[in-house]
C-alpha cells in the first residue's frame, strides 16, 4: 500500500538552492493564504478594522480637526485618508510578530528546522503573505476612503508611486515582526506590543500634522518613520496637510525610501541572527 | 547507513548553557529497527539531546551520527533521514489534517502530486480519514498527535524521534500513540522515545539509557535494568514514622539488597532472593521488635524502582522528593 519515500538528495540537484529556497517560501506563503480561506472570520476582521477606523476617525474628528493651509469643511477627511493608510501599514508588523511567536511557542518552527527545506523560507514565505494581504487591505481602504469622499489628485503615476511607499514601509515592518516574533516569548506576551504600535502611530503625521503638536514633540513626530510615508502619500495625492517646514518634511519621498531601508538593514540582520540563535 | 548496525551513535556529546551543563560526556547507541527508550528526570538532558540528535542545536563538543550521516557536517542530510515529534503536536491548528500533511509534503520537496498521495496514504495508516477535512484545532489531543506522527512520518525516515510524546494526553490515546509507534516499528523505523513515564519505556522499548545531569548512568534492557535492583523487592510501610529505623534495621538483617527509604510514605524497600523466606523471616523479625505494620508484601521491580535507586545514588538529589537511599556497608552492583 505504501509508496517506498526514501530521500535521494541527488533529486534536488538539477533545481539546486535558490529554486527549493523559491519552491519553500512559495509553500509557506500559500499556507498563510489558506489560513484566510479557512478563516474567513480572521481576514474580515483584520480588513474591518481599518474600514472600520476610517469612518471613525472621519466622521467623529472630521469637523473638530484642523489642517494646517487648509480651509474647508472636507479638509480633515482627505487629510486623514493617507494617515489611515499609512497606520494600517505600521500596525501590521503585529499580525507578523504574532504568526511567527504562535509558530515557534508550538514548536511548528522546530519542525520547519528539522526538515530539508530551505530555512530562509520560514520567514520569506510570511513576509509574501503578509504583502499580498497588505495588497488587499490597501484596496479595501481605498474603496472605503473613496466612497466617503476622498480623492487623489495626483496623476496615475503618483498615485501608483504613493500605494508603492507605503507597501515598501509595510516589507520592511515584516522583518521587525519576525525579529520581535522570535524575542518574545509567548503569543499573551506578543499582544502588548500594542503598546509600542500605538505611541508609533499616534506620535506621527497620521491624525495631525507635527506642527500644530507641542514644540518638544514636533521633531519626534516628524522624523517617525510612519510620518515620512504619510506626507510623502499626502504629497503624492494631492491631500492636504503634507508640507511643513522641516527638512525632513519637505523631504517626506525621499525620506519615505530612505527610512524603510534603513529599517529593513538593521532589523533583517537582527531577525537572522535571532533565527540563527534558535541552534545555540 | 554504517554497517555496524547503530541508527544513532552519539560519543561525549557536551552542551553548555550559562554556568550548567545540559550534557556533559553523553554517550548513546541506538540499534537499528529498535525502539529506545531515553528516561531520565526533569532537566537531565533528555530533550537536549534530542535537539541534538535532530541538528535543531549544535553541541559544544562530542561526535554524533544519525541515520548514517554526521549532525554536525552533514545536517542536510540528516533531515532528510529523521522524522522528529516534538513535546507539542507542531501542527498547524488552523489548517485541516489533510492539508498540514499536504503542506509539509511539499516542503519535503515531494512535490504537489506525490504530496497529495502521502497525505491520503498517511491519514489512512493513522486513521484520520474521518477527520481529514476538519481543522487540526478541533482535533482531540490524541489525534493531533497522531497527526504531528504522521508529519514526521512524511518520508518514511530511518529514524524518528519522539520527544514524550504521551506527555498530556489521556490513557486512552496514550494507548493509541503506543499502538501507532509499535506499528512504525514493525516497518522499520528506528525510535528514540524520551519519557517520564517508566511504563512507556517498559512497554515500548528494547533498550533503555537512563540519563542524569547530562550523562548517561545505565544502558540495558527493560529487564536487565531490573535485574540490577534484585530479582523481587520486599516492601515494608510501617504504620508511625517513629518505626522507621527498628524495620530499617529488620530489613537489613533480613535482605541481602541495600534498604530505599520513602519517608513520606513510611516505606522501607529492598532486594530479596529467597522470596519466601524473606517474606515470613521478615514478619517475624517485624513482630518481636514491636513494630505496627501496616503492609508487607512482594514486588516484581518496576523500572520506577530502577530508575529511583540509579538517580538516587548518583546525584544524591534524589529524583522523587523524600527518597533516602541508605548508605550500607553491602554495596549493591550497579
Amino acid at each position: 500500500m505504501s509508496v517506498a519515500l526514501t530521500v535521494d538528495p541527488s533529486r534536488e540537484r538539477p533545481h539546486g538552492r535558490l529554486f527549493w529556497a523559491l519552491a519553500d517560501s512559495g509553500n509557506v506563503t500559500r499556507r498563510y493564504l489558506t489560513h484566510f480561506l479557512r478563516q474567513p472570520v480572521t481576514i474580515a476582521w483584520q480588513l474591518g478594522f481599518p474600514i472600520i477606523s476610517v469612518l471613525l476617525y472621519g466622521f467623529v474628528f472630521g469637523e473638530a480637526m484642523k489642517v494646517p493651509g487648509g480651509g474647508d469643511d472636507g479638509d480633515y477627511k482627505q487629510f486623514l485618508m493617507p494617515g489611515m493608510f499609512v497606520m494600517t501599514m505600521a500596525f501590521g508588523f503585529m499580525n507578523t510578530a504574532m504568526a511567527v511567536v504562535t509558530d515557534a511557542s508550538k514548536g511548528v518552527i522546530d519542525r520547519f528546522r528539522s526538515m530539508p527545506m530551505a530555512p530562509s523560507a520560514v520567514a520569506s514565505g510570511r513576509g509574501v503573505a503578509d504583502l499580498v494581504v497588505a495588497c488587499a487591505e490597501l484596496t479595501i481602504l481605498a474603496a472605503t476612503a473613496l466612497a466617503i469622499g476622498w480623492r487623489s489628485s495626483g496623476g496615475l503615476l503618483d498615485t501608483a508611486l504613493a500605494f508603492a511607499l507605503l507597501l515598501l514601509l509595510r516589507f520592511s515592518l515584516i522583518w521587525v515582526g519576525v525579529y520581535l516574533g522570535l524575542v518574545v516569548p509567548t503569543p499573551e506576551a506578543a499582544g502588548g506590543l500594542y503598546a509600542v504600535a500605538f505611541p508609533l502611530t499616534m506620535i506621527s503625521s497620521v491624525f495631525v500634522a507635527p506642527s500644530l503638536m507641542p514644540d518638544w514633540l514636533a521633531p519626534v513626530a516628524a522624523w517617525n518613520p510612519v510620518s515620512s510615508t504619510g506626507t510623502a502619500a499626502r504629497e503624492l495625492f494631492g491631500n492636504p496637510g503634507a508640507g511643513g517646514g522641516t527638512w525632513v518634511e519637505q523631504h517626506a519621498v525621499l525620506m519615505a525610501v530612505v527610512w524603510p531601508l534603513a529599517i529593513s538593514l538593521v532589523f533583517l540582520p537582527l531577525a537572522v541572527r535571532r533565527f540563527k540563535a534558535l541552534s545555540r | 547507513m554504517n554497517g555496524d548496525g547503530f541508527a544513532v551513535r552519539a560519543e561525549g556529546l557536551r552542551k553548555r548553557y550559562g554556568d550548567k551543563d545540559a550534557l556533559d560526556g553523553f554517550d548513546l547507541r541506538v540499534e537499528q529497527g529498535t525502539v529506545h527508550g531515553l528516561l531520565g528526570p526533569n532537566g537531565a538532558g533528555k530533550t537536549t539531546a534530542v535537539r541534538i540528535l535532530s541538528t535543531l542545536v549544535r553541541l559544544d563538543s562530542g561526535h554524533a551520527e544519525v541515520a548514517g550521516a554526521d549532525v554536525v557536517r552533514e545536517p542536510a542530510l540528516v533531515r532528510a533521514r529523521i522524522g522528529l515529534t516534538g513535546q507539542y503536536a507542531a501542527v498547524d491548528e488552523i489548517l485541516t489534517g489533510r492539508q498540514n500533511l499536504e503542506m509539509f509534503g511539499r516542503l519535503f520537496h515531494l512535490g504537489a502530486r506525490r504530496a497529495a498521495l502521502r497525505a491520503r496514504e498517511l491519514l489512512e495508516q493513522f486513521h484520520l480519514e474521518d477527520a481529514a477535512e476538519k481543522g487540526a484545532g478541533q482535533y482531540s489531543g490524541g489525534m493531533r498527535r497522531r497527526l504531528d506522527l504522521a508529519a514526521s512520518m512524511i518520508l518514511a525516515p530511518g529514524v524518528l524521534f519522539l520527544d514524550e510524546p504521551t506527555t498530556g494526553l489521556d490513557p486512552r490515546s496514550r494507548l493509541e500513540v503506543w499502538d501507532t509507534v509499535r506499528d512504525l516499528v514493525a516497518r522499520g523505523t528506528t525510535v528514540l522515545l524520551t519519557t517520564q513515564y517508566l511504563e512507556e519505556a517498559d512497554r515500548l522499548a528494547s533498550r533503555v539509557t537512563v540519563i542524569d545531569r547530562g550523562r548517561a548512568i545505565a544502558d540495558d534492557t527493560p529487564d536487565g535494568l531490573k535485574n540490577t535492583v534484585g530479582g523481587s523487592h520486599l516492601d515494608v510501610v510501617v504504620r508511625e514514622t517513629a518505626d522507621l529505623p527498628a524495620a530499617v534495621r529488620a530489613v537489613r538483617r533480613v535482605c541481602a539488597g541495600e534498604p530505599l527509604v520513602v519517608d513520606v510514605e513510611r516505606r522501607v524497600q529492598a532486594a530479596v532472593t529467597d522470596r519466601v523466606r524473606a517474606l515470613t523471616d521478615m514478619a517475624r523479625t517485624l513482630q518481636d521488635e514491636g513494630v505496627a505494620v501496616e503492609d508487607i508484601g512482594l514486588r516484581r521491580p518496576s523500572l520506577d524502582d530502577v530508575f529511583l535507586r540509579l538517580t538516587g545514588q548518583t546525584s544524591g538529589t534524589a529524583a522523587a522528593p523524600g527518597t533516602t537511599a541508605v548508605p550500607d556497608e553491602k554495596e549493591v552492583a550497579a
